[in-house]
């Protein structure tokens, strides 16, 4: 997932510093998807060569390896069941047309409109003799029973179609192409082999012929599993589609951040109405006793030492609430929490916010959260004099960027904070990008999708 | 001085009602939400109103609409805002004389509660120093030209103190900070203000200037 990098800087080099000596290292950050095909199958120990999980992986691997694998049979069995599969049902058809045309014709179309979804089912679960990878179902399930709702939904599938597009092109061209592989590939060994048994042939030639095509033999297994791995790419591709895994992985993702999100406003409202107020309650009680004790009194050093600690118990919670949701982003959104972090920035950070809506929770937080921790990377590392954050709504996208004027160098792989946003901010369909070349300035671009992410 | 209180927050309610009495105050009423507390204010006609932000039904800005309808009805009427956190947009809105406005963290540091709940009945303006902090964080420009010091009585001042009490605060003379605010309202192109609380609202308006 390729994000904008690169950028130019957003102000113009600070007098003095030399134009020339500017290098631009500018980095990504950005979390890619878990890629679902490598969910499953077989995975070697690390430090030795993967076990292939497709024919097609096999093939590169050292002949001697190759062939000794299970690889060239499977591959084998793989083109003769579609190859036999293709010639019974062009068969049945031909028999059809001993009763007429028009009878063969209402054959095809049932076996394709019929069989399309048997055929599909057939497809993907024999393509696990070629593929390991997982190959999940497409098809939805019905939300109600009876078979007029399962054909509804099953003519509304896009998976349905292409199953009835496959089962066309399995039968019309796939299946004699397996069986053409097969017959060209084992032909001339096959020939070679049988020579001694040509009658009129003499022997010691016959046996020549046969020890050569004992020898070319296995070489037939070469085209035999480039094909079968061919056309288990073109299954996959059509009965099995990757748009459906994607997005689902995706979705999940989006749904773990909210029960995330929600999660952490609970704790927030539990620690505000619960230990926070017993906190301001119990510094009001402590700063009351002082002023009862005697002054000088053991008892006044002891009270008056219990309320410095519960003083500072409550700004460490305050502290620690702000970390997990503060009330400031629940209550009153983005615009508003960015300003209260910007005053407390050590850096003098100037805010221009315009959100005439609120952002989905997961979003807001996302967005609130680069903020915290870009201002304190700019109090911390940038040597920055000014930092300036702006957010605007462009179209259905919240786009949002924070600039300071420091000495540039971030490098997101060097601490977890900046990589970890960007996780975050992926996980609500946004992306994250980081222009700083060393030198300066800095700057962080967000781009927060404004509904509720890919799950919307 | 009978004073109207308003937190939802029981344990709170009647630890600042036991504040409010160790430092002599009456408590007329203390209420946990809005509705009530314009009840109250009604029978009770306080001297003074201290009220949370966030409160029942809604747990938004009651409290704050409460303390606004109040002061339309009675613009003399002394008001102090306890809040969770700051509001800018509200500080601007409500600031005038007679109010208060302070963080609820700040009610621990008892004896300063009482000397802004003191302040703002007699019709000074109190800011939280966080709220100072937060807008003198903002406003820098101009600010840059002022000396560390200067800076400093302008937090102070910003808070409502008078010339006296930044002196001790700050432990100078009060000739010492009257030069220093002086100094201060010519290098922001403030007029020369009299009394203490004319000298906030215009520190205070200066500061909100850019909002």
């Amino acid at each position: 997932m390729p994000t904008v990098a690169g950028r130019d800087p957003v102000s113009p080099a600070r007098p003095g510093s030399s134009a020339s000596a500017e290098v631009t290292a500018s980095a990504e950050v950005t979390a890619s998807p878990v890629s679902p095909a490598s969910a499953g199958g077989p995975g070697g120990p690390k430090g030795t060569p993967p076990v292939a999980r497709t024919a097609l992986e096999a093939l590169t691997r050292r002949p001697l390896g190759f062939l000794r694998s299970s690889w060239p049979w499977r591959s084998l069995a793989y083109l003769l069941s579609g190859a036999l599969f293709g010639i019974v049902t062009f068969t049945l058809i031909d028999i059809a047309i001993l009763f007429g045309i028009p009878a063969a014709v209402a054959l095809g179309m049932l076996t394709i409109a019929g069989g399309g979804l048997v055929i599909g089912r057939f497809e993907r679960w024999r393509l696990r003799l070629v593929d390991t990878a997982p190959v999940p179902d497409p098809h939805g399930g019905s939300p109600e029973p009876g078979l007029r709702a399962w054909l509804r939904v099953r003519l509304g599938e896009q998976s349905t179609w292409r199953e009835f597009g496959y089962t066309l092109a399995s039968l019309l061209a796939l299946g004699w192409i397996d069986l053409g592989v097969l017959v060209l590939a084992g032909g001339l060994p096959g020939m070679l082999l049988t020579a001694p048994l040509q009658p009129g042939s003499p022997l010691p030639l016959g046996l020549l012929l046969a020890v050569v095509g004992a020898v070319l033999l296995p070489v037939t297994a070469y085209p035999v599993a480039a094909w079968a791995g061919a056309r288990a790419l073109l299954t996959r591709v059509i009965l099995v589609p990757r748009d459906a895994e994607l997005i689902e992985v995706v979705r999940s993702r989006a749904r773990l951040v909210d029960a995330f999100e929600l999660e952490r406003r609970r704790i927030e409202r539990d620690l505000h109405d619960g230990a926070q107020q017993r906190l301001v309650a119990l510094t009001l009680s402590l700063g009351m006793a002082r002023l009862d004790l005697e002054p000088g009194s053991p008892a006044a050093g002891r009270v008056a030492e219990a309320h410095e600690q519960a003083l500072l118990a409550l700004a460490e919670l305050r502290e620690l609430i702000r970390g997990v949701h503060p009330k400031v982003l629940t209550d009153l959104g983005l615009a508003d929490a960015a300003l209260d972090v910007a005053g407390r920035s050590p850096v003098p950070a100037e805010v221009d916010i315009v959100l005439p809506v609120r952002l989905p929770g997961p979003a807001e937080a996302a967005a609130y959260f680069v903020i915290t921790e870009a201002l304190a990377n700019v109090a911390r590392h940038s040597r920055a004099s000014r930092c300036r954050i702006r957010g605007h709504l462009a179209g259905e996208t919240f786009v949002m960027e924070i600039a300071d004027d420091g000495a540039g160098g971030a490098d997101p792989a060097a601490g977890t904070g900046l990589a970890g946003l960007a996780d975050r901010v992926a996980a609500v369909g946004g992306r994250m990008s980081l222009s700083s070349p060393a030198g300066g300035p800095t700057l962080l671009r967000v781009e927060i999708p404004r509904g509720d992410g890919p799950a919307g | 001085m009978r004073v109207v209180l308003a937190e939802d927050s029981v344990l709170l309610r009647e630890g600042l009602a036991g504040l409010l009495e160790r430092f002599g105050h009456t408590v007329a009423a203390a209420v946990g939400d809005a509705p009530a507390l314009l009840a109250a204010v009604e029978e009770h006609g306080p001297e003074i109103v201290v009220t949370d932000v966030r409160m029942p039904p809604g747990f938004a800005d009651e409290g704050l609409r409460a303390a606004l309808t109040l002061r339309r009805a009675r613009p003399d009427l002394p008001v102090l805002v306890l809040s969770q956190y700051v509001q800018q947009a509200y500080v601007a809105e409500l600031m005038g004389p007679g109010i208060g406005y302070l963080l609820k963290d700040r009610i621990g540091h008892v004896e300063e509660f009482a000397d802004a709940l003191e302040r703002v009945a007699a019709g000074g303006t109190v800011v939280d120093p966080e709220v100072v902090r937060q807008l003198l964080a903002r406003r820098r420009d101009p600010l840059q030209r002022l000396t560390p010091r200067e800076r400093e009585v302008l937090a102070l001042v910003a808070e409502g103190r008078s010339n006296a009490a930044v002196a001790r605060a700050l432990v100078v003379t009060e000739a010492a900070v009257a030069k220093h605010i002086a100094g201060i309202l010519a290098k922001l192109d403030l007029p020369p203000a009299g009394d203490d609380h004319r000298r906030v609202l215009a520190v205070l308006a200066y500061l909100r200037g850019r909002d």
